[in-house]
């Protein structure tokens, strides 16, 4: 009898690119949902036309270098990397701002570097970058949490004002949307305010923005589970985090009234979502458990400096990006000893 | 920062040796049941089998035949050519039909020399028996190792590594712990499980045997805790059948028996030297440079049986499993058996069977035909159905999640070794240890990108090999040219100093009436054969130099 020849091992994966994915999708829904209810649905729309955008730039790269496009677009990478773009844009922001970010990354930050596996900066945030130092405007102006907002949108109303521009009758932007609380901590710091003073608007809650600080909670959740599947490495979120927090204590020790508190830094902006779904992003994290750890280190230093005393409110999109550059680095020295070598021997045939 | 400390001692109730836990491994499902219900069946003898010369690690047996010849069972059929290699005996009488290429088990699929044996049926050892040595239990180590090289045995785990080269000794080094490695932590795979239960006394008597040849302070016999009934039997051949007690490995007679966690690959005799003791054998060295000397089960029962009834290796127990085969079972088999044959013993192929696999899902490989024979590394028949394994999905591009990582026993890093061994930067790939892999699979196993890692570093090891070989032989050729010239150049002088001293010879020989000619033509003479002796000697060299590519140690 003959029978086909394959190569070892026979025993079929448990996992595969698209499985992972998937899972990072489930472990983000929580968040949207939260994300959704108190700043809107304009955060679906967002999460709808970057996903369709990044699609279609995915299956236009694919056609143009020739390669299949099945697997390539089954594996949701370019998925998850646009819904990660989209939650975070404000919700208003207009329809040709998402586009560009996302088709930005996905051209120049995906497939230009050979595709999934091959690109050393995160796109998702290549793609925020881009329209931040584009739009820095339309960029700033985040939509009221729904605990403070006297107007709700419908999803209709969402619809006009991010694909046309109009808004419903009666209503300006500025009673719609407000700044972000990193954003009005660093501004009202520049006026001499104390932190106290700042923090004495109902604007803020208990650790940080009203909204923002219990959409970070579902974050954290969603990012435990991925966590616990084992889906990411602990270490990164671990380090991103601690060094962040560990930083934050000790200046906030050092001068309360400048120098927020770790809980606030914590639970404001991207901290969470960017330790737990973005400095994970394993095409552009660390490889090594050792220089995961330092990896993600590296990032949460960098979002506390750029947050305090960098030129942006918030930093994860720079550290991300600036210590993506520096994996290839750390991978390097940070590599396992080889059982049964010592350091710096190498292999004789 | 210093690495993660490996010692992590497993804790249990009864004082037992400390185990270690290598970095990696999986945990995989056994699927061993289903071929361990019914005893090991021996095989009526098949009427033609098929001996391929290199059944083993190292350079091909030289065959001592000749086609038409009638031979013996057990008579010795070709002999281990240098160092590492291994003698071939027949499994039975019969006659020799041809000696030539046919289909052999290996991943190439090629075909290789190989002796064709017509047998007789008649299964008779004529007067070729090996010698039984009766004081086995003080055998010394030269003598032990000559029964082994002389009965053909070679590891039986698998790797087929030609056992004497395993025992003989390394430098200084004093062999302090003798291993025989019972894991068998490959699923599917229960040969060596079913040669515990049923020949549990042999593999006692095997490590005796062992154990008095190398006269090492210890003995451990490490089973995975997945077969009870084998650690049982082997428990009774030890101590007798009232030792029992399943929370121990007390030492008896100078043996342990350790249950090991069932955690793939412990049986990797690496990985198995570090759970029992805590050494790492260097990535480039054997066992025996930390004092380990380690032998599969099987290899200790075909030592028990070369060494006290004269039985060359000539006969092996395979399991034929999986989905694709009817009736699951361990057979006995000779060397040299078609698989087919095992097959059928087996009750046939189901309708659904797809692949055919020698070896385990792990480490295995894929055959095309069931024409191919058993030989001395076959431990198992894996017929699986699509269901059962199914085929891999597309490969794409590796997305560095560092499963790999998490799961290599080596501590190697595959994606970054995948890197180097696609772009062919062999340097690199040997500056990452890539022949500290050990090909067990994890990597690929767990690669969400279904990335056939195993095959990249099979691919780049063969490469560098490969080079390293062209690297010698133009290396040699270099010798041999130099070696030519300055050989001619000698000669040259040599002439011209003769003639110089002839010519002087003649000058003084009128003057000098007082010298006797025929002595000075003695004297030239002489050193004419002088000079021809050193010329041919020197020109010996080469030959000499063109052997050095194997390994003459013994
Ligand atoms: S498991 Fe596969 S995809 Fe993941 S890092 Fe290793 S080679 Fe790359
Ligand atoms: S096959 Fe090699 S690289 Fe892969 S896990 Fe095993 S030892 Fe590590």
């Amino acid at each position: 009898m003959r029978f086909p020849t394959v190569t070892s091992p026979h025993l079929t994966p448990p996992h595969s690119v698209g499985r992972v994915m998937t899972q990072v999708i489930l472990a983000l829904i929580p968040a949207t949902i939260a994300a959704t209810w108190y700043f809107g649905w304009g955060v679906l729309i967002n999460i709808g036309i970057a996903v369709t955008t990044a699609l279609a730039c995915e299956a236009v790269m694919l056609t143009l270098r020739r390669r299949p496009l099945p697997p390539a677009l089954g594996d949701l990478s370019a998925v998850v990397a646009a819904w990660l773009f989209a939650l975070t844009l404000p919700p208003l922001v207009p329809w040709w701002i998402a586009v560009i970010g996302i088709a930005f990354a996905m051209v120049f930050a995906k497939h230009l570097y050979g595709g999934l596996g091959y690109n050393p900066f995160n796109p998702a945030m290549v793609g925020f970058v881009v329209v931040l130092l584009s739009f820095p405007r339309e960029l700033s102006l985040w939509t009221i949490p729904a605990v403070l907002a006297e107007q709700r949108l419908g999803f209709t109303d969402y619809l006009n004002a991010i694909f046309l521009g109009h808004l419903p009758a009666g209503l300006t932007w500025d009673a719609l949307t407000s700044a972000t609380p990193l954003d009005r901590v660093r501004t009202e710091l520049g006026m001499n305010r104390t932190l106290d003073e700042i923090r004495e608007n109902p604007f803020f809650g208990d650790f940080s923005g009203r909204g923002w600080e219990w959409v970070g909670n579902w974050y954290l959740l969603g990012g435990l589970w991925l966590a616990y599947r084992r889906v990411i490495d602990w270490r990164i979120p671990l380090a991103v985090l601690l060094s962040l927090c560990a930083l934050a204590a000790a200046f906030h020790l050092f001068d309360p009234g400048r120098f927020a508190s770790p809980a606030f830094h914590l639970f404001s902006g991207a901290a969470i979502v960017g330790a737990f779904f973005i400095a994970t992003d394993p095409v552009t994290a660390s490889t090594t458990p050792r220089g995961r750890l330092i990896y993600g280190a590296g990032i949460g230093v960098l979002i506390y400096v750029i947050r305090t005393w960098g030129g942006y409110a918030e930093g994860v999109a720079f550290a991300v990006l600036l210590m993506n550059m520096a994996a290839p680095t750390i991978d390097h020295y940070t590599r396992p000893r080889v059982f049964g070598t010592r350091r710096g021997e190498r292999d004789a045939p | 920062m210093p690495p993660t400390p490996r010692h992590h001692a497993l804790s249990t109730a009864t004082p037992r040796i400390p185990l270690h836990r290598f970095h990696g491994g999986l945990h995989l499902e056994g699927h061993k049941a289903v071929s361990t219900q019914d005893p090991i069946l021996r095989l009526p003898l098949p009427e033609r089998l098929i001996l391929p010369l290199r059944q083993h690690i190292g350079e091909a047996a030289e065959p001592l035949v000749k086609p038409g010849e009638r031979v013996f069972k057990g008579q010795i059929l070709a002999r281990g050519g240098s160092f590492v290699s291994a003698a071939l005996h027949a499994p039975t009488s019969g006659r020799v039909a041809a000696i030539g290429d046919y289909p052999v088990p290996h991943p190439s699929g090629l075909s290789a020399h190989c002796i064709v044996l017509e047998c007789d049926g008649e299964d008779d050892w004529g007067e070729h028996r090996l010698p039984p040595i009766e004081d086995h239990h003080d055998l010394d180590p030269v003598r032990l190792r000559a029964r082994v090289r002389e009965a053909g045995i070679v590891g039986m785990g698998g790797a087929a590594f030609p056992t004497a080269v395993k025992l003989a000794p390394r430098g200084e080094q004093r062999i302090h712990t003798l291993i025989l490695n019972g894991a068998e932590c490959e699923p599917y795979i229960s040969c060596d499980d079913m040669l515990m239960r049923e020949h549990a006394t042999q593999v006692i008597e095997g490590a005796k045997i062992l154990r008095h040849a190398l006269k090492p302070e210890r003995c451990l016999i490490g089973i995975e805790d997945d077969k009870p009934q084998a650690i049982a039997a082997l428990r009774a051949a030890l101590a007798g059948p009232e030792y029992n007690d399943a929370n121990t490995d007390e030492e008896i007679d100078g043996i342990r028996i350790v249950p090991l966690p069932a955690h793939y690959p412990t049986g990797g005799e690496r990985q198995l030297i570090y759970v029992l003791t805590g050494l790492e054998v260097p990535a480039q060295g054997l066992p025996a440079d930390v004092g380990v000397v380690c032998q599969n089960v099987g290899t200790a029962a075909a030592v028990y049986r070369a060494v006290t009834l004269g039985e060359p290796l000539i006969s092996r127990i395979v399991t034929v499993t999986g989905g694709g085969i009817a009736h699951p079972r361990n057979v006995e088999v000779p060397l040299g058996t078609p698989v087919a044959t095992l097959v059928e013993a087996a009750g046939g192929y189901t309708h659904q069977v797809s692949r055919l696999i020698l070896g385990g899902p792990m480490m295995g490989f894929t055959i095309a035909s069931d024409e191919v024979p058993i030989v001395k590394g076959s431990n198992c028949v894996l017929a699986v159905t699509a269901d059962e394994l199914p085929a891999r999905g597309p490969t794409l591009p590796c997305i560095r999640c560092g499963e790999c990582v998490r799961v290599c026993p080596a501590d190697l890093l595959p994606q970054q070794l995948y890197w180097y061994a696609r772009a062919q930067d062999f340097d690199q790939a040997q500056n990452h240890h890539l022949f500290a892999c050990i090909e067990c699979g994890c990597c690929a196993y767990v690669c969400p990108s279904n990335i056939p890692l195993v095959q990249y570093f099979r691919f780049a090891k063969n490469e560098i090999w490969s080079q390293e070989r062209e690297r010698h032989k133009s290396d040699l050729a270099r010798r041999r040219h130099e070696f030519r010239q300055e050989r001619m150049a000698r000669e040259e002088r040599e002439k011209a100093e003769r003639l110089a001293k002839k010519k002087a010879a003649l000058e003084t020989a009128p003057a000098g009436a007082d010298e006797d000619p025929k002595k000075a033509a003695i004297q030239a003479a002489l050193e004419r054969v002088r000079a021809r002796k050193a010329a041919d000697e020197g020109g010996e060299t080469p030959t000499d130099a063109g052997d050095a590519g194997r390994t003459h140690q013994d």
